[in-house]
C-alpha cells in the first residue's frame, strides 16, 4: 500500500517539476547558428547567427493579457505616447478585455516595438535580430536553408495573400525544420533591430540609392532579388517606426543561449 | 492504515505546494531595465525624458537624459570613424550654431549621439571634440550601451546599420527638442536648407 502511495508521490513531482526547473511560458527550441546571406546585409557579405533560443509560437493575446496585468504601464489606458501610437491594442474592450471574437491563442498583434520589446525582457528574454528571425524563416518542414527551393517563395506569397490571418490561432501553419511555427503566414513580427533596415520602402527612391538620405546605403544592396517575400518583409521594416501598431503585426521572443563555464 | 493516509495526505500537500510554484516561477519582478517606473507629471508623454536613459560624455561623466531638461536640444546621431556623411553632418550642425544669435545660445546644447559605442569611447569623444573645435559647453558628446542606442534612435527615428567593422550605414536627420523633450523638428538629408530648423530653434529660444 506504501508504496503505491509512493509511486503517486513520484508521478506527482514528476508533473511538477518541468515548473521548478524554469520553463518558460512559452515554450522555446533550439536553432543552431550557421552563416547565410541574407537579402539584404552589407555587400552581399555572410552573416553569422550564434546559436539561440526561439519561442515556437508567437506571443498570444492571452499571453500578452497575462503581461499587462501584471506590468500596468502597458495598458491601453496607461500606455504613453512615445511608446505607442494611438492604435495600440486598437480592438480591445478595455484595458483588461480582448476585442470581441479574438481567441486567446491568436497572435497578439496592435502592439508598438517598445511594448513588444519590454515583453520579451519582462520574460528574461529578448526580441530577435532581423538576422536570427530571417535565418531562422528561410527553413521548410525539413531543410534550414529552403530558398533555394523552386515553390518555396510561391508557398510563402501564397500566404501573404490570405485576408485576416491574424485571426488564426498560433499554430496553424507549419512546423519548420527548426520546430518552430507561424515565422510564416500568421502575423509579421516586430525584430529588435528592424531599423537597421536602410529602405524608404518606396522601390523608385530605393533605386536612386539615397546617397543624401542614408550614409553609405550604396553598400546595402539586394542580394537575391528572386526572393521577392523576403524582399516584402524588409520594404515592410523600412516603412515603420518604433511607435507603429498594426493590425498584422505582432511579435515572438528569443533567448540568448548561456555558454555554461 | 492511518499511518499510509497520513502520507498520503503529506504527499499530496507537498504536490500542491510544487504545482503552485509555477505561478511565481515565471513572475519576472525585477523591473524593465529599459522603461521607467516613474513618470513625472511634468513631462509630456512624447518627451525622451520618459526614457530612463543613463549616458556617458565626452568628459566621462555619467548623467542622466533627464538632467538636460530646461534646454533646447539640437540632436543629431553619428559616429567618429565615419568618413563620408558625419563630416557633412558636422558642418551642418555648426552652420545651424551659427546662426543662434549670442543671447540665446545659453539655452541651446547641440548634442552628438554616437552610434558606435564600442568604438566612440569617452576619450575618442574628447578627441574628436577638439578635432572638430566643438569643446565649448554649448556641444555635448553621447554614448550609451548597444542596446540603449538603438532604442534612442527607434525613438529619434534614426535607421543604422554596421555595414563592416568600421563603417555604419545611418540615417541623415537632425532633430530638434524643447525643453521640455518634445521633438518638434526634424532635418533630413546633408547640406540641406536649415531655414527651418533654425527658425524652430529661434522660436523656442524666445518662448523660453
Amino acid at each position: 500500500m506504501v508504496s503505491f502511495f509512493r509511486l503517486i508521490l513520484v508521478f506527482l513531482l514528476i508533473g511538477c517539476s518541468n515548473n521548478i526547473l524554469g520553463q518558460s511560458e512559452n515554450e522555446m527550441v533550439l536553432v543552431t547558428g550557421g552563416s547565410f546571406i541574407p537579402l539584404y546585409g552589407a555587400d552581399s557579405a555572410t552573416v553569422v547567427v550564434r546559436d539561440f533560443k526561439m519561442d515556437v509560437y508567437p506571443v498570444t493575446n492571452s499571453d500578452y493579457l497575462t503581461f499587462v496585468k501584471k506590468y500596468p504601464k502597458w495598458k491601453k489606458s496607461k500606455i504613453i505616447r512615445l511608446f505607442s501610437d494611438e492604435s495600440y491594442l486598437v480592438k480591445w474592450e478595455d484595458d483588461t478585455t480582448l476585442g470581441i471574437n479574438f481567441l486567446p491563442s491568436s497572435p497578439i498583434t496592435s502592439v508598438s516595438w517598445f511594448a513588444a520589446k519590454a515583453y520579451c525582457e519582462c520574460q528574461g528574454k529578448r526580441l530577435p535580430t532581423v538576422d536570427e528571425w530571417e535565418f531562422a524563416a528561410m527553413a521548410d518542414e525539413n531543410i534550414p536553408d529552403a530558398r533555394i527551393l523552386p515553390d518555396y517563395n510561391q508557398k510563402i506569397l501564397t500566404w501573404y495573400e490570405a485576408p485576416k490571418t491574424f485571426k488564426n490561432t498560433v499554430g496553424s501553419t507549419f512546423k519548420n525544420y527548426w520546430g518552430v511555427y507561424d515565422l510564416h503566414g500568421l502575423v509579421w513580427e516586430w525584430t529588435l533591430d528592424f531599423n537597421s533596415v536602410l529602405m524608404s520602402g518606396e522601390s523608385r527612391k530605393d533605386v536612386d540609392k539615397d546617397s543624401n538620405l542614408f550614409c553609405g546605403s550604396a553598400a546595402v544592396g539586394a542580394s537575391d532579388l528572386m526572393n521577392y517575400a523576403a524582399f516584402m518583409r524588409y520594404a515592410f521594416r523600412g516603412s515603420i517606426k518604433a511607435s507603429y501598431t498594426g493590425r498584422n503585426l505582432g511579435f515572438r521572443c528569443v533567448k540568448d543561449i548561456e555558454v555554461s563555464q | 492504515m492511518n499511518k499510509a493516509m497520513k502520507t498520503l495526505i503529506k504527499i499530496i500537500v507537498i504536490a500542491l505546494i510544487l504545482s503552485s510554484c509555477k505561478n511565481n516561477k515565471n513572475t519576472d519582478v525585477t523591473s524593465n531595465k529599459s522603461l521607467s517606473d516613474v513618470v513625472s507629471n511634468e513631462i509630456p508623454e512624447l518627451s525622451i525624458y520618459n526614457l530612463p536613459s543613463n549616458w556617458t560624455t565626452q568628459d566621462n561623466k555619467d548623467i542622466e537624459l533627464k538632467s538636460l531638461q530646461g534646454d533646447i536640444l539640437v540632436m543629431v546621431m553619428i559616429y567618429t570613424t565615419c568618413k563620408a556623411a558625419c563630416p557633412r553632418l558636422v558642418s551642418d550642425m555648426r552652420n545651424i550654431e551659427a546662426q543662434i544669435p549670442n543671447k540665446n545660445k545659453e539655452k541651446v546644447k547641440l548634442i552628438l549621439v554616437s552610434i558606435d559605442p564600442e568604438t566612440d569611447t569617452p576619450t575618442r569623444l574628447k578627441a574628436f571634440s577638439k578635432e572638430n573645435n566643438m569643446e565649448s559647453d554649448q556641444w555635448l558628446f553621447l554614448r550609451g550601451s548597444t542596446e540603449m542606442t538603438r532604442e534612442f534612435a527607434a525613438v529619434l527615428a534614426v535607421n543604422y546599420k554596421k555595414i563592416s567593422p568600421m563603417d555604419f550605414s545611418h540615417s541623415n536627420i537632425i532633430s530638434v527638442f524643447d525643453t521640455n523633450g518634445v521633438m518638434v523638428h526634424q532635418q533630413e538629408g546633408l547640406g540641406v536648407d536649415n531655414k527651418e530648423t533654425v527658425k524652430t530653434i529661434l522660436e523656442l529660444a524666445d518662448k523660453n
